[in-house]
């Protein structure tokens, strides 16, 4: 059996995405900034697709700049609201420890240029309440960004009310919403949110187009110069077809967004339960409140890289937070923020599901990863050594 | 996967050597679990040859593999042999490791270095410090 359970990496296209697309490749092929016929179809397309992204997340057509994904989205967003904070003398920006690096190396640049940055720690529930944001928030705070919900575990953060604190205080918001976007109700206007990033390969669209929403009249800056293209404030030719499969991929998922939700929500419960059973693991992300898809665990004594190949060869494709698999000696810095030392979070497993995924495939998975966790603890010293007591159990 | 060669992969899903050996005449240990990687050899050593060796390592797809390479390498040596395996012996006879994983095989010649030593230690057998790493103030965990 092949199971996929990495779909907060990437997503399988939906044939309706796929379909969506082809006609943009070799029939309205035009340019839609030329003036000509073609030019005008495509033209006429890509406005259809803009209406119907901004009907799928509450906001006005004229609010959505097309990128080429949701990293250039956060970079956008958050350098818009840095300078034009910086240009009344705001220069205190707040976000989470555990954001996405398209986030954390944004703001991190920033520091650089002499922004101050506080990041709200989520060691509690592995998440932060809306209290945290509003006690953080300065005279001279001109950003709050905060992720809607975690990629590597699943925690989903209170919006809505993250929202309700930065309208009073009257603090630009900005989500990451690359994980939420199609798996959640979302709706920018009700949640007080003046800038979203989302990401079309997430929602089963395709790879190199993503949205920045940003309220009427919030001044954008550029990263991107060039062409007139999205209002002024992101240059280059559209990529037509992407947007077009991105759209008809969100019209598709928020269609069946209770469905999916419900479905992969049970899916999502029984692997928790299942997984919970091995001993000395812990799961990661607030147990209540959490995106339905993403299931992240840590097994005492293992080390994650040598879970994945073993689950690979076994045909279960998912990922892991250990240093072996991010490419540096740290493991990932959303299982440390967390709270998980070193050597637990070496031993992280992220399954992340969709509508895709069956009980069938749950039921394999649940009878290989314990198989797995059980033949790598019997050659592991650290395991050995926990059960000597040697070493105490952390997990 | 192409990740890693076949070698690498048939010596992580079917490790050589794997376990412990309670009455080991020399036990080594290097890396620490804050990295990510632990690996530790057993010997049973006779008249200086190597009789055998197991080994349990923590740690990813090409530590465990070093591992069982190593310790195929080493099983039924004279020690003196053994001392002589290099990282460098242990990647080329997986048919190489990707850049960031060449540590795996370090860890693995210290890891059998450090279990020649402490057998030499346990006996009182004179050797030349100047061969040992020193796992204390190795850099690799430290960077």
């Amino acid at each position: 059996m092949q199971v996929y359970a990495d779909n907060a990496a990437t997503t399988k296209m939906s044939k309706a995405a796929i379909e969506a697309m082809l006609p943009y490749f070799d029939k309205t092929y035009g340019n839609p900034s030329s003036l000509h016929t073609p030019g005008q179809e495509a033209k006429e397309a890509l406005e259809d697709a803009r209406a119907r992204i901004a009907g799928c997340i509450g906001c006005e057509p004229r609010e959505i700049y097309f990128t080429s994904g949701g990293s250039e989205a956060d970079n956008q967003a958050i350098r818009s609201a840095a300078y034009y904070g910086a240009r009344k003398g705001k220069k205190h920006i707040i976000s989470t420890a555990f954001e996405h690096h398209a986030v954390l190396h944004t703001l991190e640049k920033l520091e650089k240029e002499g922004f101050e940055v506080t990041l709200l720690d989520v060691k509690t529930n592995h998440n932060i309440t809306a209290r945290q944001v509003r006690d953080a928030i300065r005279e001279d705070t001109c950003l709050v960004s905060v992720v809607y919900g975690n990629n590597e575990i699943g925690s989903l953060l209170p919006i809505a009310e993250i929202g309700e604190v930065c309208k009073q205080a009257g603090v630009p918001f900005h989500t990451d919403a690359v994980q939420a976007v199609g798996h959640v109700a979302i709706n920018v206007k009700q949640e007080n949110i003046d800038l979203l990033s989302l990401s079309a390969h997430k929602f089963h669209g395709p790879r190199g187009a993503g949205v920045l929403y940003a309220r009427r009249g919030f001044p954008l800056t550029n990263l991107i110069e060039g062409g007139a293209q999205e209002r002024g404030k992101r240059a280059g030719t559209e990529n037509l077809p992407a947007i077009m499969g991105m759209a008809a991929a969100l019209e598709e998922a928020c269609a069946n967004l209770e469905d999916n939700q419900k479905k992969v929500t049970a899916l999502r419960d029984k692997l928790v339960a299942g997984l919970s059973k091995i001993p000395h693991c812990a799961m990661n992300g607030d147990p209540d409140h959490r995106l339905p898809g993403i299931v992240s665990f840590c097994f005492e004594g293992i080390e994650g890289e040598s879970l994945l190949l073993l689950l690979d060869a076994q045909g279960i494709y998912a990922s892991s937070g250990s240093a072996c698999t991010s490419g540096s000696l740290d493991p990932s810095h959303v299982l440390l923020a967390i709270g998980r030392v070193h050597d637990v979070a070496h031993g992280s497993l992220r399954l992340s599901l969709s509508h895709y995924n069956t009980e069938e495939e749950i039921d394999y998975i649940l009878e290989t990863v314990p198989q797995v966790v059980s033949l790598l603890r019997n050659m592991s010293p650290v395991w050995r050594d926990l059960q000597n007591g040697v070493r105490q159990y952390i997990l | 996967m192409a990740l890693y060669s076949e070698v690498v992969m048939d010596h992580f899903t079917h490790p050589r050597n794997v376990g412990f050996i309670e009455d080991a005449d020399g036990v080594g240990q290097v890396g620490n679990a804050k990295c990510g990687d632990i690996m530790k050899i057993y010997l049973k050593i006779e008249n200086d040859m190597i009789v055998d060796v197991k080994f349990e390592t923590f740690g990813c797809g090409s530590a465990i593999a070093s591992s069982s390479m190593a310790t195929e390498m080493i099983k039924g040596k004279p020690l003196s042999e053994a001392l002589k395996l290099t990282n460098k012996a242990v990647a080329e006879a997986l048919s190489g490791l990707p850049a960031h994983k060449m540590h795996c095989s370090v860890l693995a010649e210290e890891a059998i270095k450090s279990a020649v030593k402490d057998y030499y230690d346990r006996n009182g057998i004179e050797y030349d410090h100047t061969q040992f790493p020193d796992c204390e103030n190795c850099a690799h965990c430290h960077e």
